[in-house]
C-alpha cells in the first residue's frame, strides 16, 4: 500500500502541488494526465529520488522519510527502459541481486525464471544497444522484478513499441500481478490501455490531482472541465437549466433540451459533457419514443476512423457523435441530412460553473 | 567523361581541404625540421639519449606527469561529478576558477604556484615544518603540473558525466544501489572514455609545461627546462635532440593509449 499525504515538490518552475493519493495493496493504479504534468516527477518522488520533497509517504504503513530509493522495496521502469549500457543483458537483469550481495547460487535461480518467463535465453550475452525495442522492454521488465519488489512503479512501458507487442505485454503485466500481488502504480497518457490495466485511476493535470476514480467515473463522469477535455470528452458546451411548463427540469445548449432530474435549481449555469458515443443518433422520427428523440441537427460532417464514424451535427451548437461501421452501413448518413438526436441522461455529465477550478458536481443526483 | 575525383565536385571541401591542410602541413614540417636532422645522425642522438642528465630529466618529468595525473584523477573526478549533476548558486564562478589556469599565461600561473608553495608561501610553509618542500624539489614540479592541468580534465570529464542520463542512477538505486555503488558501478564506467581522454590531454599538458614548472623548481630540471637550458646555451644542435627524443616518447604513449582505449567504453555500438 502506498499512501501520499500532502506531497509537494517544485522543479523550476514546475512545482507538484499537494497530492493525497492512497493506493491499496495489489492494486493496479494509473496516473494520466497530459505531457509535462509531473506524472514521471510523481513517481520518482514515490521511489525516493527526491528527498527535498515535502508531505509524508508512507508504503505499507511505514514513513519512507529518510529512507532512500534503495530501502523502498520498489522498482522503477522508465519509457526509454534505461538499460546500463555498458552491461549485457544477463548483468542488467542480475545488477540488482549482485549489489545487494545475493549469493551466486540464488541469483542463478531467479535469472532463469526470469529467462525462461520472457524468453530471453538468446539475448544474455548481448549488449542494450543491439536490443530491439519490444527486447529492450522484456529486459527491462525482467530486470525490474529480479529484486522482488512489492511495488512496480512503470513510466509509460508502451509508449515506445508496437501494437502487437504490446496487448502480449499487457497480458503478461496482468499474470506478473496476479502471481506476485504485485502493487503497480504507471504512468500513462492511453484511456485504452489505462481501460484495459486499471484498478482505479488518477488524473493529475498541472502538478495536481483533479479526480480519482474507476475508469467508468473518471473518463464518463469528469469532476472538473480540465479532465473533461484531457479524457477526450468531444462534446463539452455551456448549458443552462430551466424550469419546464409543469415545473420539470430542462438543460439547455444552443438547440438542445435535454429533460434532466429535478434537484438542481433553475437559473444555474453549468458546462455539459456528453461521449460522442452516447449521442443516439435516429435518421427517421421513432413512434415508441418521440419525446426522447426530440432534438432536430443537420449532418455537417462525416470522419471516418478504423473503428467507426464520427459526425458533426449542427443543433445550433456543433456536437459530435459517433456511431460503428454496422450503424453507418444501415443509415447510410450522408451531409446535409436532417437527423433526430437523443441523449440518454446517464451520460450527460453536468460540472457547475464558476469562475476558478472549484467546480463541483452534480453527478451524484444524475446515476 | 570520367569522372571527377569527389574533392573537386564539392567546392566547399576543396576549399576546406585546402585550408586546413594548410595547418595539417604546418604541424607535419614543425616534426620534419626536428626528426630529419637528427635521424641524419643517429650517433650523436644516441650520445645525447645516453647522457645521464637527459635521461634524468626524462625520468623526473614522466613520473611527475604521471603522479599528477594520479592526483588529479583523483580529486578532479569527484569535482567534475558535483559540477554536472548539481546546479548551485555561484556554479559559473567556480566554473570560472577552474578555467584559470587555462586562460592565464604560464608565467602567471607559475607565479601564483611559486607564492602558494615557496617555503615561506602559505601551503609551502606548513609541509616544510614536517620537512616537505616544495621550492626547487620534485614535489614542485608536480605542483605546478597539477596547477596548469585541472581544467583540460575537470572540463572534460564534467562532459562527460553530464552525458550520463540520470535516469540510469535512479534506477540503479531502485534496483538496491547506495549511491556510493551506484556512482562506481554506473556513473564511472559509463564515463570511462570521457576520463581517458581527458587525462591523456591533461597528462601531456603536465609533462610539457615549462613556465610554470620553472619558476617553482627549476631544478631537479624537467625536459622542457633541459631543453630550454640547453637551447640559450648550447645551440640548436644541443636542444634538439633532446626535444626529438622527447618527441618519439610522447608521441608513442599518446598513440599507445589511444590504441588501447579505443575499443574502452564504448557502449552505443551495435555489437
Amino acid at each position: 500500500m502506498i499512501q501520499l499525504e500532502r506531497v509537494s515538490l517544485t522543479r523550476g518552475s514546475f512545482s507538484l502541488r499537494e497530492i493525497d493519493l492512497t493506493i491499496k495493496q495489489g492494486e493496479h493504479f494509473f496516473i494520466i494526465g497530459p505531457s509535462g504534468s509531473g506524472k514521471t516527477l510523481l513517481l520518482e518522488t514515490i521511489a525516493g529520488i527526491h528527498p527535498d520533497a515535502e508531505g509524508r509517504i508512507l508504503i505499507n504503513g511505514k514513513d519512507m522519510e529518510n529512507v532512500p530509493p534503495e530501502k523502498r522495496g520498489l522498482s522503477l521502469m522508465y519509457q526509454d527502459y534505461s538499460l546500463f549500457p555498458h552491461l549485457t543483458v544477463a548483468e542488467n537483469i542480475t545488477f540488482g541481486l549482485k549489489i545487494q550481495g545475493i549469493p551466486q547460487h540464488e541469483i542463478s535461480r531467479v535469472i532463469e525464471s526470469l529467462v525462461f518467463k520472457f524468453g530471453l535465453s538468446t539475448l544474455l550475452d548481448r549488449h542494450p544497444a543491439s536490443l530491439s525495442g519490444g527486447e529492450k522492454q522484456r529486459v527491462a521488465l525482467a530486470r525490474a522484478l529480479a529484486t522482488n519488489p512489492g511495488i512496480l512503479l512503470l513510466d509509460e512501458p508502451f509508449a515506445a513499441i508496437d501494437p502487437v507487442l504490446k496487448s502480449q505485454f499487457i497480458d503478461e503485466l496482468k499474470m506478473i500481478r496476479e502471481e506476485k500481488d504485485l502493487t503497480i502504480l504507471q504512468v500513462s497518457h492511453s484511456r485504452e490501455e489505462t481501460y484495459t490495466l486499471a484498478d482505479r485511476v488518477a488524473v493529475l493535470i498541472g502538478g495536481k490531482i483533479c479526480q480519482v476514480g474507476t475508469c467508468n467515473e473518471v473518463f464518463c463522469h469528469p469532476v472538473s472541465i480540465n479532465v473533461a477535455v484531457f479524457t477526450g470528452i468531444e462534446n463539452i458546451l455551456d448549458g443552462l437549466v430551466i424550469s419546464g411548463k409543469s415545473g420539470e427540469r430542462i438543460l439547455i445548449a444552443g438547440n438542445v433540451r435535454i429533460g434532466i432530474p429535478h434537484n438542481i435549481p433553475a437559473g444555474t449555469h453549468v458546462v455539459v459533457c456528453i461521449r460522442a458515443a452516447d449521442i443516439i443518433i435516429n435518421p427517421i422520427c421513432d413512434p415508441e419514443n418521440p419525446e426522447f428523440f426530440s432534438n432536430e441537427g443537420i449532418i455537417k460532417g462525416l470522419r471516418e476512423d478504423e473503428h467507426g464514424v464520427s459526425v458533426s451535427i449542427d443543433c445550433g451548437v456543433m456536437m459530435t457523435s459517433w456511431f460503428s461501421r454496422r450503424e453507418q452501413k444501415r443509415y447510410q448518413l450522408k451531409i446535409g441530412q436532417k437527423v433526430l438526436l437523443g441523449f440518454p441522461f446517464q451520460a450527460v455529465q453536468l460540472i457547475r460553473k464558476e469562475c476558478g477550478e472549484d467546480l463541483s458536481v452534480f453527478h451524484s443526483s444524475l446515476s | 567523361m570520367p569522372h571527377p575525383h569527389p574533392l573537386l565536385r564539392d567546392p566547399i571541401i576543396l576549399v576546406f581541404t585546402i585550408a586546413g591542410g594548410s595547418l595539417v602541413a604546418l604541424i607535419l614540417c614543425a616534426v620534419f625540421i626536428i626528426a630529419v636532422p637528427e635521424l641524419a645522425n643517429p650517433i650523436h642522438l644516441a650520445s645525447i639519449a645516453g647522457e645521464r642528465e637527459v635521461i634524468d630529466s626524462l625520468f623526473i618529468t614522466f613520473l611527475a606527469g604521471f603522479i599528477a595525473i594520479l592526483i588529479i584523477l583523483l580529486l578532479g573526478t569527484p569535482l567534475s561529478y558535483v559540477l554536472a549533476r548539481n546546479d548551485f548558486s555561484g556554479k559559473e564562478v567556480i566554473e570560472g576558477l577552474i578555467d584559470i589556469p587555462l586562460i592565464l599565461p604560464h608565467t602567471v600561473a607559475g607565479l601564483m604556484v611559486y607564492l602558494l608553495f615557496m617555503t615561506r608561501g602559505i601551503i609551502g610553509a606548513p609541509f616544510q615544518t614536517i620537512g616537505f618542500i616544495f621550492e626547487d624539489a620534485f614535489p614542485g614540479i608536480i605542483a605546478a603540473m597539477v596547477f596548469v592541468a585541472i581544467p583540460y580534465y575537470v572540463d572534460g570529464v564534467r562532459e562527460g558525466f553530464e552525458m550520463v542520463p540520470v535516469r540510469l542512477e535512479h534506477v540503479a538505486r531502485t534496483l538496491g544501489a547506495t549511491r556510493w555503488k551506484t556512482f562506481i558501478w554506473i556513473s564511472l564506467p559509463l564515463t570511462s572514455r570521457h576520463i581517458v581522454s581527458s587525462a591523456l590531454i591533461a597528462w601531456g599538458r603536465a609533462i610539457g609545461e615549462f613556465a610554470a614548472v620553472v619558476m617553482i623548481a627549476y631544478f631537479p630540471m624537467v625536459v622542457s627546462s633541459l631543453i630550454y637550458l640547453r637551447f640559450v646555451t648550447g645551440g640548436i644542435t644541443e636542444s634538439r635532440s633532446v626535444a626529438f627524443i622527447m618527441l618519439i616518447l610522447c608521441l608513442g604513449l599518446f598513440i599507445g593509449i589511444k590504441l588501447i582505449t579505443k575499443r574502452f567504453g564504448r557502449y552505443h555500438d551495435t555489437a
